[in-house]
């Protein structure tokens, strides 16, 4: 178990210094960033354009550059400076953008675990029922829906028609999250509840359940205990991948309602040419991600204990 | 050539040099799936598609969809760039079928030309993503130790990124349009195929045919080409038929955030973020370009989900 933490931990770190290199030379290499430092879209005269670079340490060669970032972030966690907002530090800037757009996810991934969970597994026992029609109807349609489509759809209806739900920044706390994680849930919910029917119906035709009903455990008895235990492991795995996407789509919700949160601010510091802040959020994306991914193996270990971790 | 099987099947039918030491395992599977010809792998698969009502929907719709996207300038009397300011912000009516938007642009009009784009980024993304995974994906499996590590490994940066931020990254180095927003998509999806490919050609390398095929001194080639492939192809065909899908709404997403096609190409995405701010006074701005992407995206869902019914029948 420890190994395997620690060796998951090391391939982390590999997957970092891949991620950032990738990153850095994209938008460093290719990006021109000075080009864009003066901020009025066009390219300022030479002389101007050398004061900057000195200024923001562009005139170094890439490696050093990339040196100086890694060697920053590592010992200082510092991010760089804002080449837009006044050189305001990114480790400054992002924390709270962070903390806006977790909210967000977090409600989001809840919406995904109590409905889609929820929803599939009423749907897997009352398999063929007319109530299974429907969900598989309702569930079917909405996977069709991008995030954008609902997202405006439902800000449109419950925010401008009957006005029950804030449609625009975060002005009523909580309440203001309502309909943006409701979005940016829509599609996996979805995804989660087929996943859960699914794998709960091939488990119900299992050995073991038919014996654990011949012995006399109550129906209740065999679905929760036996039934789900043993067909959550995909639907965990699902919900662990999903959570790469809902930073993709809080990108879009966070830009339909005007959530001050990383989405928004990655959209546009890349309109502004803001090379740290982009680095910045990536980098906090990829590492959320990879210590996700590191949180549904360990959990495999729980709900699963013919799974050893090596 | 008819060796294509479920990863959970048994042998190869077809009269290739296993088939003779297999037949106890194709005895199996022609019990298990009813009656069986010798040579009928491919026909059965193609028989439980077309007996899902939502897989033959699902072809129809995308054959439906193709056809619009060529005859387009054929089905619609109008140019999707021609602008007719005497009768602008129009209501759907019989001269119009969509309405017309803020500059008098036919919006059925723009609809269909809207479908070449999604299908040509939606198909060209995933064949260039599906090419490249296939291709290091086997050689992960196949080669293993060294080159398995490898190229795991590039797996694992690649599938750190969240696709559209990945493909926002690229897209600010290489710019907006078409060809940036195919490679952007391609460059983040390939990763899932090759893990995908090497996961299955793992499980598909043990197997017994392949021992066979093996110590009758079948060449390496003939073993990775005619066996192992055909045999864990499965899971990546399944999985390239659901990201078509993925893909479309992937780059009307880009569109709808201003930084996938230019805004003036008639494109879905783009149709949408431009109809957004009337929506209450002419909802059919947005409501169909987004019903044309859900269309899209539903037609490739219920092709992916026929597919697995068929390829895989245990996972009914």
């Amino acid at each position: 178990m420890l190994k395997f933490v620690v060796r998951r931990l090391l391939q982390m770190v590999f997957v970092f210094f891949g991620a950032t290199i990738l990153l850095f030379s994209a938008l460093f290499l290719f990006g021109n960033p000075a080009d864009n430092l003066s901020g009025s879209g066009r390219r300022p005269p030479a002389n101007v354009v050398r004061e900057l670079e000195a200024k923001y340490g562009l005139d170094k060669p890439i490696v050093v550059q990339y040196y100086k970032y890694v060697e920053g972030l590592v010992v200082r966690f510092d991010l760089g400076v804002s080449y837009r907002q006044n050189t305001r530090p990114v480790s400054e800037i992002l924390p709270g953008k962070l903390a806006i757009t977790s909210k967000l996810a977090i409600f989001a991934i809840a919406i995904e675990i109590l409905v889609g969970l929820g929803v599939g597994i009423i749907s897997a026992v009352y398999k063929y029922s007319f109530l299974d029609i429907i969900v598989t109807i309702f569930t079917t349609a909405t996977i069709g829906v991008p995030v954008f489509v609902t997202a405006f759809l439902l800000q449109e209806v419950f925010a401008f028609w009957l006005h029950w739900l804030p449609a625009y920044r975060l002005d009523s706390g909580f309440v203001s999250y309502i309909l943006p994680a409701i979005a940016l849930a829509s599609v996996d919910t979805a995804l989660v509840a087929r996943l859960t029917r699914g794998s709960m119906l091939e488990v119900m035709r299992a050995d073991f359940v038919r014996t654990a009903l011949a012995k006399g455990v109550s129906r209740k008895a065999v679905i929760f205990k036996h039934v789900l235990r043993n067909s959550i492991i995909p639907v965990v795995t699902y919900i662990g991948i999903s959570f790469g996407t809902l930073l993709g789509g809080a990108l879009i919700t966070e830009n339909v309602f005007q959530l001050p949160g990383l989405g928004q601010a990655l959209v546009i510091a890349i309109q502004s040419n803001d090379n740290p802040v982009i680095m910045g959020i990536v980098i906090y994306g990829v590492l959320i991600f990879a210590l996700v991914s590191l949180v549904v193996d360990l959990l495999y270990a729980v709900l699963d204990p013919r799974v050893r971790l090596q | 050539m008819s060796d294509l099987e479920p990863s959970t099947g048994g042998a190869s039918l077809t009269g290739d040099d296993s088939a003779s030491l297999n037949s106890a395992g194709a005895s199996a599977v022609a019990a298990a799936f009813g009656t069986v010809s010798a040579t009928g792998q491919w026909r059965d698969i193609r028989r439980r598609f077309v007996r899902n009502p939502l897989a033959v929907i699902g072809l129809i719709l995308v054959v439906a969809l193709v056809l619009v996207a060529i005859l387009a300038p054929f089905i619609s009397p109008y140019a999707p760039r021609h602008q007719d300011l005497l009768n602008t912000d129009a209501a759907p009516s019989w001269k119009h079928l969509f309405g017309t938007d803020v500059v008098g642009r036919d919006q059925f009009t723009r609809v269909l030309y809207g479908t070449r784009i999604a299908l040509i980024v939606g198909l060209a993304s995933i064949l260039l993503a599906s090419v490249l995974g296939v291709f290091l994906g086997a050689v992960a499996g196949y080669f293993g130790r060294f080159w398995d590590s490898l190229i795991m490994r590039i797996c694992d940066i690649f599938i750190a990124f969240p696709l559209l931020v990945g493909a926002i990254v690229v897209i600010t180095v290489a710019g907006q349009g078409v060809l940036p927003v195919i490679i952007a998509l391609a460059i983040f999806g390939w990763s899932v195929v090759a893990r995908l490919l090497r996961g299955s050609i793992l499980s598909v390398r043990e197997a017994d045919y392949v021992e066979a095929a093996l110590s009758l001194g079948a060449s390496r080639w003939r073993i990775v080409t005619r066996h192992i492939l055909p045999n864990s192809f499965a899971p990546v065909l399944i999985y390239a038929a659901f990201s078509v899908g993925s893909a479309v709404v992937a780059e009307s997403a880009l569109s709808f955030l201003g930084v996938g096609v230019k805004p003036d190409v008639p494109e879905w995405g783009n149709m949408i973020a431009a109809g957004q701010s009337s929506f209450d006074t002419q909802p059919w701005l947005t409501l169909f370009p987004s019903g044309a992407v859900v269309l899209t995206t539903l037609a490739f869902v219920f092709i992916g989900d026929g597919l697995r019914d068929a390829l895989d029948p245990k996972l009914r």
